[in-house]
């Protein structure tokens, strides 16, 4: 397993998207950070790289990944090894060399900046939705055989975390907003990975705003240690599911 | 013109003898007596009071005293040496005057009494004038310092620490009622229902308090007119800084820092006119000024820096111009409750502008709205504000930015700077 793995990473390593998603990264930070003086003003234009452009990259590049090594996999497939342990190991390969693309291109500018508690949550958060988006990149692209499909199908996925899921949750809001709708917010926000990074944050970057009456609710829940663990484990849980479905699905895949 | 001699003379000498005249007059203290409590002797306070004159020093030696209530009915100079401990004994009110020119300065109150029925103090000031509270320790009362009908009394560095208990359990630290031209400078209140609390006050100086972790309020105050508040801190109290009913009030160079929690402003401004805010800093707090049924105010040069909101300026205000105010790291700017806006924001500095000056004269060229799509929706429902800075959010603000639909058309700065006068934060 391990050994596929460090072939995995070799590989993206050397087909220089990894790296050059990594400069990326590094510039858009550094510009970020360098616009202003203020680090916070920073930190705010890298939260939405972090909900938007590290989802998108993880998903996209994670899908084109497995379809462009559909050929090695089926080669390996000829070899004695569980399909469970190929398939877990093209996703820790992925993951782990997206992974070090963004803790060092956004962890490195984050370092000279803002080296304080927000800076790291952010550099969390971006790390943990690496896992859960190219974990479900591999459910999306076992499920579909066609390449084109299985990319539009990843597109309209982050669309629908990214956007469309809050805008329905507004939605939701606006149609009971004669109801009491604090603790129903924070189970349906459980339901996108996003919206659980970006409340994290949130109890970092606008605490003053939170401790009114309004954010009293998420306060207590999410800024206690409970609300901690359950942020963290429903976050582990989006990485843990639509691998254990791909599994299951490759297990069984005619290939 | 030719003087003459002997006139000049006998007027010298009438000077002089004037002069001596009133000297003598004047210096009434050179007759004065210094009084020493005799402890030793088994002297209580009361008893030195009771036989000491006006206008004598009484010095306090250290040690414990525990007596019923001290009534100063006589212009004393009482001063106490090593801080000597008066305690209440949880049961009693420890000192009032009743006299004028009294001064009490280096004592050391503790464990006054609580009762429901009289507010209780430590130190309790009956209509009297020039009377002086300096230096003083107060732990443990449910009052600390209390003037009632008093003029031109000077409350200076006092050191107050309350009992932290429910609002209904404490009282206020320095209660002033239906008083003028009062002075209270530079004393440190912390643990007490209200640090300051100012109820028909009027032409008084509150100047250098730091007034900290009260129960309630730092500072208090209502019905009291023509009032200057300077230079003090108001640092995580439970609800911040209440001011109401007032008029001609001035708010100069303070600081209100770190008051958090559901119903928390940095400064409550409720039927507030004439009056002046100038050169304070709001520093995180959740909502730092908000301001309802006020009418001619002006804020000028003042710093709102990570606060949740920075100012919640409700419809019922009116005439109140808002200028060369810096506004950064505020979650939200401006809040309001309505479409009426009878607010003027002009040439305030915001952190959230994103226009250009291409004339280069430091004045955005495009006006700003410091109302976005987002707070107005907050302010309709609160839980919206679960999808605070979501890209989705974003996305809408930006649209309403371009056609603005829900957002109040009047609440505009139209000559936005570019760049902070502020130095005071970095």
């Amino acid at each position: 397993m391990g050994k596929i793995s460090k072939y995995v990473i070799l590989d993206l390593i050397r087909n220089r998207i990894v790296l050059s998603y990594l400069v990326v990264l590094l510039a858009i930070s550094f510009s970020l950070f360098n616009l202003d003086s203020n680090p916070v003003k920073g930190i705010l234009g890298l939260l939405n790289i972090s909900l938007l452009i590290v989802p998108l990259v993880s998903i996209i590049f994670g899908t084109i990944y497995y379809y462009n090594s559909a050929e090695f996999i089926e080669l390996l497939l000829t070899m004695p090894i569980k399909r469970k342990q190929i398939i877990i190991s093209v996703y820790a390969g992925l993951a782990v060399a997206l992974s070090v693309a963004v803790l060092l291109g956004m962890g490195i500018p984050i370092l000279i900046y803002s080296p304080n508690a927000t800076g790291l949550t952010l550099l969390i958060v971006s790390i943990a939705l690496t896992w859960v988006f190219v974990s479900i990149a591999m459910l999306a692209s076992v499920l579909t055989r066609d390449k084109a499909k299985g990319i539009g199908v990843v597109i309209l996925l982050w669309l629908y975390f990214g956007l469309i899921y809050d805008g329905l949750l507004l939605l939701i809001l606006f149609t009971f907003s004669d109801y009491p709708m604090e603790k129903s917010m924070v189970a349906l926000s459980a339901l996108n990975p996003i919206d659980l990074g970006r409340i994290y944050i949130l109890l970092q970057l606008d605490i003053s705003a939170i401790m009114g009456y309004t954010g009293a609710i998420y306060r207590d829940f999410l800024g206690s240690s409970i609300g901690m663990v359950f942020a963290f484990a429903m976050l582990f849980v989006w990485i843990i599911i639509p691998l254990l479905l791909c599994i299951r699905r490759f297990n069984r895949k005619d290939i | 013109m030719i003087l003459d001699k002997t006139s000049i003379y006998s007027q010298g000498i009438r000077h002089i003898v004037l002069s001596l005249v009133l000297f003598f007059v004047s210096s009434q203290s050179l007759f004065s007596r210094v009084l020493r409590v005799e402890k030793n002797k088994g002297e209580t306070i009361s008893t030195a009071i009771a036989r000491a004159e006006s206008g004598d020093t009484l010095i306090i030696p250290s040690g414990n005293y525990a007596e019923p209530t001290i009534v100063v009915d006589k212009s004393l100079y009482i001063k106490g040496e090593n801080f000597p401990v008066l305690d209440g004994q949880d049961k009693n009110e420890i000192l009032e005057t009743k006299a004028n020119y009294v001064t009490i300065t280096g004592l050391k109150f503790i464990n006054a009494g609580r009762s429901d029925i009289n507010d209780m103090a430590a130190i309790k000031i009956f209509n009297g004038h020039h009377v002086e509270i300096r230096s003083n320790i107060i732990e443990h009362a449910y009052f600390s310092i209390y003037l009632q009908g008093c003029t031109n009394c000077f409350i200076y560095n006092n050191f107050i620490h309350g009992v932290k208990a429910s609002e209904m359990m404490s009282g206020n630290g320095i209660h002033c009622w239906h008083s003028d031209s009062l002075r209270i400078f530079q004393n440190n209140i912390s643990s007490q229902r209200d640090g300051i609390y100012f109820e028909f006050v009027t032409n008084s100086l509150i100047l250098g308090n730091f007034s900290h972790n009260n129960e309630r309020y730092g500072l208090h105050f209502m019905f009291s007119n023509s009032d200057t508040y300077t230079s003090n801190i108001f640092q995580e109290n439970g609800a911040g800084v209440a001011v109401m009913y007032t008029k001609n009030l001035t708010m100069l160079y303070n600081k209100f820092l770190l008051n958090w929690g559901d119903a928390a402003y940095g400064l409550l401004l409720k039927d507030i006119s004439d009056s002046k805010i100038e050169g304070n800093t709001f520093q995180e707090n959740t909502e730092a000024v908000h301001i309802e049924g006020s009418t001619r105010m002006e804020f000028r040069n003042n710093l709102f820096l990570s606060n949740g909101w920075a100012a919640q300026v409700q419809a019922s205000c009116m005439d109140i111009v808002v200028t060369h105010n810096c506004f950064v790291g505020n979650s939200f700017d401006i809040s309001t409750n309505g479409d009426l806006v009878l607010t003027k924001f002009d040439g305030n500095y915001w952190d959230k502008y994103e226009g250009y000056d291409l004339d280069r004269n430091g004045i955005g060229d495009v006006p700003y709205r410091p109302v976005g799509l987002y707070s107005v929706i907050i302010q309709k429902i609160p839980s919206a504000l679960m999808l605070f800075r979501s890209p989705m959010t974003n996305l809408l603000d930006k649209a309403e930015k371009v056609i603005p639909g829900m957002t109040p058309v009047d609440l505009i700065d139209n000559r936005p700077l570019m760049k902070s006068m502020s130095s005071r934060y970095d």
